[in-house]
């Protein structure tokens, strides 16, 4: 099911500009089709959800948004610019990091390295240094946890290292796999919280999850994700009210 | 392990070095009386085991800083070493210095020969990641581990071919596969006696500067990794290299980096040991990159620092069992010692085992 640019637009009218473009991409891990022509959009400012069930291919939609994976088909345009065939270094420069699935820290660096290595894309000190200080005032722990190598921080620590190591790239356009995944429920609603402040303080956040309830509190708008395909869209409270999302991904009736 | 499988290997390594230990040489009441009768022999064999070791510790860091970046164990790299040996032969002959050179005269052209042989081995070296294990990166991991091998015969051949050259290069010598006198350029200066301390103990201003040399390199390479830009980045792509990429770092820059940084530490490796034994081969590549592939895994592979600690370690065991033991068991010494550290401690001993939480 896809939804018209005007669509998008006429929902976000005071913030109408695109920041992402998806067009039907087709990805494939050798031969297996992993996204069947996905399309969406996210509006500049925005917090868009993608959810859907385990190997539905969120995470491959993340990849492939990333440059990690090519898409075999389809255009990916970013702030009007086609970004399909950048390398991830490209991309992550024009704007776009990602806190991955499985966080994937530097085990033997510590936070600080952890973030300084977040903002390898970037040459201004003076900006990374005010970045380090936002980061570490947004999550507290890390900084109490400063000089601890990564690998040592519990799954919730590890989890804030790799939201902020992907804020210190000052990315306009947020990615965020899983961030609840394995978490205690105190933590994801704090890690929740968190996201939606990043996301007023002005970046644009395309969030996976697979706790749909929480990522359709705090989003926009979402998408739901089946096998490679899009199946809904819509905004946030339409999707928590629908009859298909309530049965099969809030686990009512 | 279990604690009873440790207890019993324990024991049988015990038995094997007891059944081993006279045939190889370890009679311990001799050795007893060689070192108290001669304690200065020791120290002897001490420093030149430092000094070995610190060369097989520079070439074990070739081997570490490849296998910690793609998990590839790079046969080639021994040989790549040999190569910079010849290189320096080479150069040091095109440059008009042998052995009746003096020190003086010499500094200048050891010097451009430093420069030849570390650009050349990391050239080397990049140019072998690029053709021969590169575009197999994404095959399973037996592939580029027989391209290696099949590297490490290219290179000996090389060698030997190199070694019979000498229409054009008188100091190869007569016999292809024969070992080259390498000139023995630096000072001997007796730096105990110049000290006014009376000792039998050979320590020269030649000891001094490759021991001096190898360490500032490995000091420097430290530094490299631990602080510059693209050292963090090295480190970054040898612990999660995805995570790498996610970060804007450009992941296959940062392998020929690698490559090259440890190509150039293999060519140094080789002038130094060729000013310091004064005699290379074309089969020392071999020999020297067991050593110090072993040396890499005793540190634990991959870390940089138990490289250096491993490389000198070996060096220091060869010493004195060429000294005390059976030259011709010193490579069963060697990797007897190997096996027990790994019994023990099977990621090597400074091997690093942070869980990664899931």
């Amino acid at each position: 099911m896809r939804e018209s640019r005007r669509e998008v637009q006429r929902h976000y009218r005071y913030r109408a500009q695109i920041m992402l473009e998806v067009t039907d991409v087709h990805t494939y891990y050798g031969n297996i089709h992993a996204l069947k022509g996905v399309s969406l959009l996210v509006g500049q400012g925005e917090i868009v959800t993608l959810i859907g069930s385990n190997g539905a291919g969120k995470t491959t939609t993340l990849r492939t948004i990333q440059g990690l994976l090519r898409p075999r088909q389809g255009t990916i345009l970013y702030e009007g610019k086609p970004v399909d065939s950048l390398s991830t270094e490209a991309i992550v420069r024009l704007g776009i990091s990602q806190s991955p699935e499985g966080r994937l820290i530097f085990p033997r660096m510590t936070v600080r390295e952890n973030l300084e290595m977040g903002a390898f894309s970037r040459r201004d000190s003076l900006g990374i240094k005010s970045d380090t200080e936002r980061v570490l005032n947004l999550f507290p722990r890390l900084r109490e946890r400063i000089n601890q190598k990564g690998g040592t921080l519990s799954g919730g620590e590890q989890q804030m290292l790799a939201i902020g190591r992907a804020m210190m790239a000052r990315p306009r356009l947020l990615l965020l796999d899983e961030p609840s995944m394995g978490l205690a429920p105190m933590l994801v609603t704090q890690i929740f919280s968190i996201i939606r402040d990043i996301n007023t303080q002005g970046t644009t956040i395309l969030l996976v999850e697979q706790n749909a309830r929480m990522a359709l509190t705090v989003a926009h708008r979402g998408y739901v994700l089946q096998t490679g395909q899009i199946v809904l869209a819509g905004t946030a409270t339409a999707l928590q009210s629908n009859e298909m999302v309530r049965k099969a991904y809030l686990g009512e009736i | 392990m279990k604690r009873w499988q440790k207890i019993f290997l324990f024991l049988a390594l015990a038995y094997s070095v007891l059944l081993l230990g006279p045939i190889a040489g370890l009679d311990i009441p001799r050795i007893t009386r060689d070192v108290v009768s001669h304690p200065e022999t020791l120290v002897q064999q001490l420093l030149i085991g430092l000094i070995n070791g610190a060369i097989i510790a520079i070439i074990a860091l070739g081997y570490t800083l490849v296998y910690g970046i793609i998990e590839l164990i790079n046969f080639a790299h021994g040989d790549l070493y040999m190569l910079g040996a010849f290189t320096s032969l080479t150069a040091l002959g095109a440059f008009g210095v042998d052995g009746s050179a003096t020190f003086q005269a010499s500094i200048l052209p050891i010097f451009l020969t430093l420069i030849l042989a570390t650009t050349i081995c990391a050239g080397l070296n990049v140019l072998t990641e690029r053709f021969a294990y590169r575009p197999l990166r994404n095959a399973p991991r037996l592939a580029p581990l027989i391209s290696a091998i099949g590297v490490s015969f290219i290179f000996q051949n090389i060698g030997l071919f190199w070694g019979g050259l000498r229409a054009f290069l008188p100091v190869m010598g007569n016999n292809a596969a024969a070992p080259k006198d390498f000139p023995d350029l630096l000072p001997h200066i007796n730096i105990l006696k110049s000290l006014g301390i009376q000792s039998n103990i050979n320590f020269t201003t030649k000891e001094l500067i490759v021991l001096v040399a190898a360490l500032a390199l490995m000091v420097g390479l430290q530094l490299f990794v631990q602080y510059t830009r693209p050292g963090k980045a090295m480190r970054a792509v040898a612990q999660n290299r995805d995570a790498a990429r996610i970060m804007g770092i450009n992941v296959d820059q940062i392998i020929a980096l690698t490559f090259l940084i440890g190509g150039g530490l293999a060519g140094t490796a080789g002038l130094l040991i060729g000013l310091y034994n004064n005699t290379i081969v074309f089969t020392m590549g071999f020999t020297a990159g067991l050593r110090a592939f072993t040396a890499a895994v005793l540190g634990g592979i991959g870390n940089i620092i138990g490289a250096m600690l491993g490389g000198v370690l070996i060096g220091l065991i060869s010493a004195l069992s060429d000294q005390y033991l059976s030259s011709r068991w010193t490579n069963a010494w060697i990797f007897a010692v190997l096996v027990v550290i790994l019994v023990f401690r099977p990621g090597g001993l400074l091997g690093e085992n942070v869980q990664e939480k899931v």
